[in-house]
């Protein structure tokens, strides 16, 4: 009977609120899929915090800084989205901490120049943007006003790398080879982060059923080729893909095969910066330890001299 | 008290709007809650007045109880005002 009532609700597009019935495996997927989520906003700030100290004007050392609060702030919607589950958060964080839970895979590549402040933002945030704006009508409650905050605000974090990149490639040729650069070592694990194929994608199809899913990994993925390619040009770049060409009766541009090898073999812990990541993440929350102590402590002290008062 | 309890927070986005639930945060304290909340609900001007309970303090409904809850206010179509059939000459009402 609840079961049945889910699925009309589902159909029907009815949100799906905290304290509803839902199946067990619909709770799990949204789980799995929104800290993995979270986890991603908290860990893509490391690439970037790499430039903040070397950002070239004080301008972009402050945008970069408001885009790398943004993230936080992203890593907290989504994990308080998740806890309506009924998960804790330090359940949550002590999987990401053990390795246990995943992150994007996109945020084990180094970011080795300061044009890759520019290429994240224009292709990862770009990428992720692509996945994030049919979230916001995905059928969990919570994850959906998440997602709406996050789009919101994940605009200007496309622009700006955009910009970054537009003000390299109009630069000095040693900067406009950095902004190539760039694109170069960052355009497949973009096109990675849609997922694996559709016919590879495990949990993909009762996603879309559930419509935690609203589109496919390879529509999705499809779409940031033909959005990003006539952007590539614009900025005088060339996208590193020899078999990249508009096809006329698809209407979308054919692109080359994706190298799954590389793909599975960073999900599976050993791309470039795997370690590295998980390292300063686990020492972040370590040394972070004595200000939540002290933070409880001090909370308690002022409890206890605050006398019951009438009012 | 490990870990920092949960705060549910409500936001004025301007005033003469009623506060509305955006989230939920974790702090140590209310003050700390509301400067969280400012922190992560408002960097772009999207409060002027910011209201946080702990949510262990806040009392629902029941969903499963829905039907029965709610029931007295779907069977008295008499409350709407198209309820009523007025001639056409009757305007403004």
């Amino acid at each position: 009977m609840p079961a049945q009532l889910f699925e009309e609700r589902i159909e029907g597009e009815e949100k799906i609120e905290p304290r509803d019935w839902m199946p067990e495996e619909y709770r799990r997927t949204l789980i799995r899929q929104i800290s993995q989520h979270a986890h991603s906003e908290i860990v893509g700030m490391l690439p970037e915090g790499n430039w903040v100290t070397r950002a070239p004007s004080l301008k972009r050392k402050a945008i970069l800084l408001a885009k790398i609060q943004d993230e936080a702030g992203h890593g907290l919607y989504l994990y308080a989205a998740c806890e309506t589950l009924g998960v804790s958060r330090e359940d949550l964080l002590s999987e990401l901490h053990s390795g246990k839970a995943k992150y994007s895979s996109i945020f084990n590549y180094p970011a080795l120049s300061w044009a890759d402040m520019g290429a994240i933002g224009w292709l990862v945030d770009g990428a992720a943007i692509m996945n994030q704006i049919p979230l916001c009508r995905t059928s969990y409650g919570p994850y959906a006003r998440a997602m709406v905050r996050i789009c919101k605000e994940e605009s200007f974090h496309q622009r700006q790398g955009y910009e970054i990149m537009l003000t390299l490639s109009r630069g000095t040729e040693v900067q406009k080879q950095m902004a190539q650069d760039a694109l170069n070592r960052w355009w497949w694990p973009s096109l990675m982060m849609f997922g694996p194929g559709d016919a590879d994608s495990v949990h993909s199809l009762q996603n879309l059923r559930w419509k935690i899913k609203r589109f496919s990994n390879d529509e999705l993925r499809q779409r940031f080729v033909d959005m990003t390619v006539p952007q590539a040009e614009l900025l005088g770049l060339n996208i590193p893909d020899p078999l990249l060409r508009w096809n006329p009766d698809r209407n979308h541009y054919d692109f080359g095969p994706i190298d799954w090898d590389e793909f599975w073999n960073v999900v599976r812990g050993n791309g470039p910066c795997n370690r590295e990541r998980l390292h300063d993440r686990v020492n972040a929350h370590e040394e972070g330890a004595w200000v939540r102590d002290a933070a409880i402590a001090h909370a308690i002290k002022q409890r206890n001299r605050q006398a019951p008062v009438a009012s | 008290m490990k870990d920092w309890p949960l705060y549910e927070v409500f936001i004025r986005s301007r005033s003469g709007l009623n506060h509305k639930h955006v989230g939920s945060l974790h702090a140590a304290d209310p003050q700390m809650a509301i400067e969280h909340a400012r922190d992560v609900y408002t960097r772009r001007m999207e409060g002027v007045s910011i209201w946080v309970v702990e949510s262990s303090r806040l009392h629902a409904s029941d969903p499963t109880e829905n039907d029965a809850f709610f029931e007295p206010s779907q069977d008295k179509i008499y409350r709407h005002p198209t309820f009523y059939d007025l001639p056409d000459e009757v305007k403004h009402m």
